[in-house]
């Protein structure tokens, strides 16, 4: 089972309205992705960073996430500093490090982590179906929410359906080892996912046929916008235009 | 539910069908069956004797190589014509997680309702009624893939019920369920005694429970018993 266990909390994130929050997290994620000075940079971490406190997710969970991110940022650290040109401050036998490198390595660094931070903060604390309502609320086209909402719904189904053949194969004394066998038994395994996914995709739309589907999805109405939102919405807004014309 | 036209009607009526699957044998061979409104049927037969697949001709969403399909007293041919079939007939899928693909259990209802061409406040009347009547009442906002498996059973009974079908078809209604839950089944339709439907079952306490007339299906053929 994939869990959304940031979205089961109760903060003033958790119950601000979704579209709210994909509108801040669109705006906050563009405007660090183009601010190229360190002080105004800071103050946007300084900003993700309180947005963590204020949804008061568990900083050990947020930490093991950010690991993720920074071990592919690790190795622009191994890559950039060595390949960009420009001044070199120091040089290490045959390989020269780059002052230019240096520079934007942090950059990169310092701005993907906000964003992480901030998305985090934002956007995990709603539930999965919450975030397709407010897309679908935005007109986003019905074709995208529904690739993103069967992606995820049925991505349960095939985790599932993964395990009960994990367990098919663990019963009956499956190890995985290094020989012909377990390779050609984790290939069956994967193929057999494929095709039952396959068959299963087959049958909830024959399902929807049957429920007189023609292409078009319904949603009843679940947001109510509060004042509460529009305050917040107003803040959060302001914060980001002030980061803005101040870099 | 209310009963739309007069009893004894024949709603389906199959003569002369034939099917197979790519590659395996017949499943049908000059198959004949009728269903008249009102009649309360089981279907019995080994595994793989063609009841699931009888259904699926019977919703369109398999097409026979040879034979003729009836449906509420017109020919059923090409996709075009199972879509009125489609609105009047509800058939309940043997897996639920096949039938459920909404995030929340009030979703996926109002559905087939507003499918339907129902406007959003008639369906949400639609909605209450059918919770109310498969007793489900206060599930409207339960994550569909969170329920347990019976709940999930009855959920996806009543996204079928909330269209109003004029005729069930159950597949395997029980399978994997507790006596607790059957025993809601059984009650659910026997509330309704001017329901029409076919239910297939293994289980056969619940069809002597909920059904008049047994058939069998083998060999490609069926019989009454």
């Amino acid at each position: 089972m994939i869990k959304e266990k940031f979205s089961e909390g109760d903060s003033l994130l958790h119950n601000l309205d979704p579209r709210i929050k994909i509108i801040v997290a669109l705006f906050f994620s563009v405007s660090v992705a183009v601010i190229d000075k360190y002080n105004s940079l800071f103050f946007a971490l300084l900003l993700a960073i309180f947005l963590i406190i204020v949804s008061k997710l568990k900083v050990k969970e947020i930490i093991s996430r950010l690991l993720v991110v920074n071990s592919f940022i690790f190795l622009l650290w191994l890559m950039l500093p060595f390949t960009l040109p420009g001044e070199i401050i120091y040089t290490l036998g045959s390989l020269s490090i780059s002052r230019e490198g240096i520079h934007y390595v942090f950059l990169i660094t310092l701005k993907s982590n906000t964003i992480i931070l901030a998305t985090l903060a934002l956007l995990s604390t709603s539930s999965i179906y919450n975030l397709i309502h407010a897309l679908s609320h935005f007109h986003v086209p019905d074709k995208l929410i529904h690739l993103f909402f069967f992606t995820f719904r049925y991505l349960q189904t095939i985790h599932s359906e993964y395990i009960r053949l994990n367990n098919a194969l663990k019963i009956r004394g499956f190890k995985a080892q290094t020989n012909f066998h377990t390779y050609r038994t984790f290939a069956y395994l994967i193929g057999m996912i494929l095709v039952r996914s396959y068959d299963r995709s087959k049958r909830v739309y024959d399902a929807m046929l049957c429920r007189g589907f023609k292409g078009k999805f319904w949603i009843l109405d679940h947001f109510t916008f509060k004042q509460s939102d529009f305050v917040s919405g107003i803040i959060m807004i302001s914060c980001i235009i002030g980061l803005v014309l101040w870099s | 539910m209310v009963i739309k036209g007069k009893k004894d009607e024949v709603l389906i009526k199959i003569s002369n069908l034939s099917f197979a699957y790519s590659l395996r044998d017949y499943v049908f061979k000059e198959f004949n069956f009728y269903f008249c409104r009102g009649e309360k049927v089981g279907l019995v037969g080994p595994n793989g004797s063609g009841k699931t697949t009888l259904f699926h001709l019977i919703m369109g969403l398999l097409h026979p190589s040879e034979g003729r399909i009836e449906i509420f007293g017109k020919e059923r041919k090409v996709e075009d014509d199972f879509i009125e079939v489609r609105e009047r007939i509800g058939l309940v899928f043997q897996d639920p997680d096949d039938q459920l693909f909404s995030p929340t259990v009030a979703e996926d209802i109002v559905f087939g309702p507003l499918n339907l061409r129902k406007n959003q406040q008639e369906a949400r009347i639609i909605l209450k009624e059918t919770l109310e009547s498969l007793g489900l009442s206060g599930f409207e906002d339960r994550i569909t893939y969170k329920l347990s498996f019976g709940e999930k059973r009855l959920v996806s009974l009543a996204t079928v019920w909330a269209m109003q079908p004029e005729v069930l078809l159950l597949d395997e209604p029980t399978t994997w369920l507790d006596d607790e839950t059957i025993i809601k089944i059984i009650q659910i339709l026997k509330q309704h005694p001017q329901l029409s439907y076919i239910i297939i079952s293994h289980d056969k306490n619940f069809l002597k429970e909920t059904t008049n007339s047994i058939y069998l299906m083998d060999n490609g053929k069926i019989k009454k018993l």
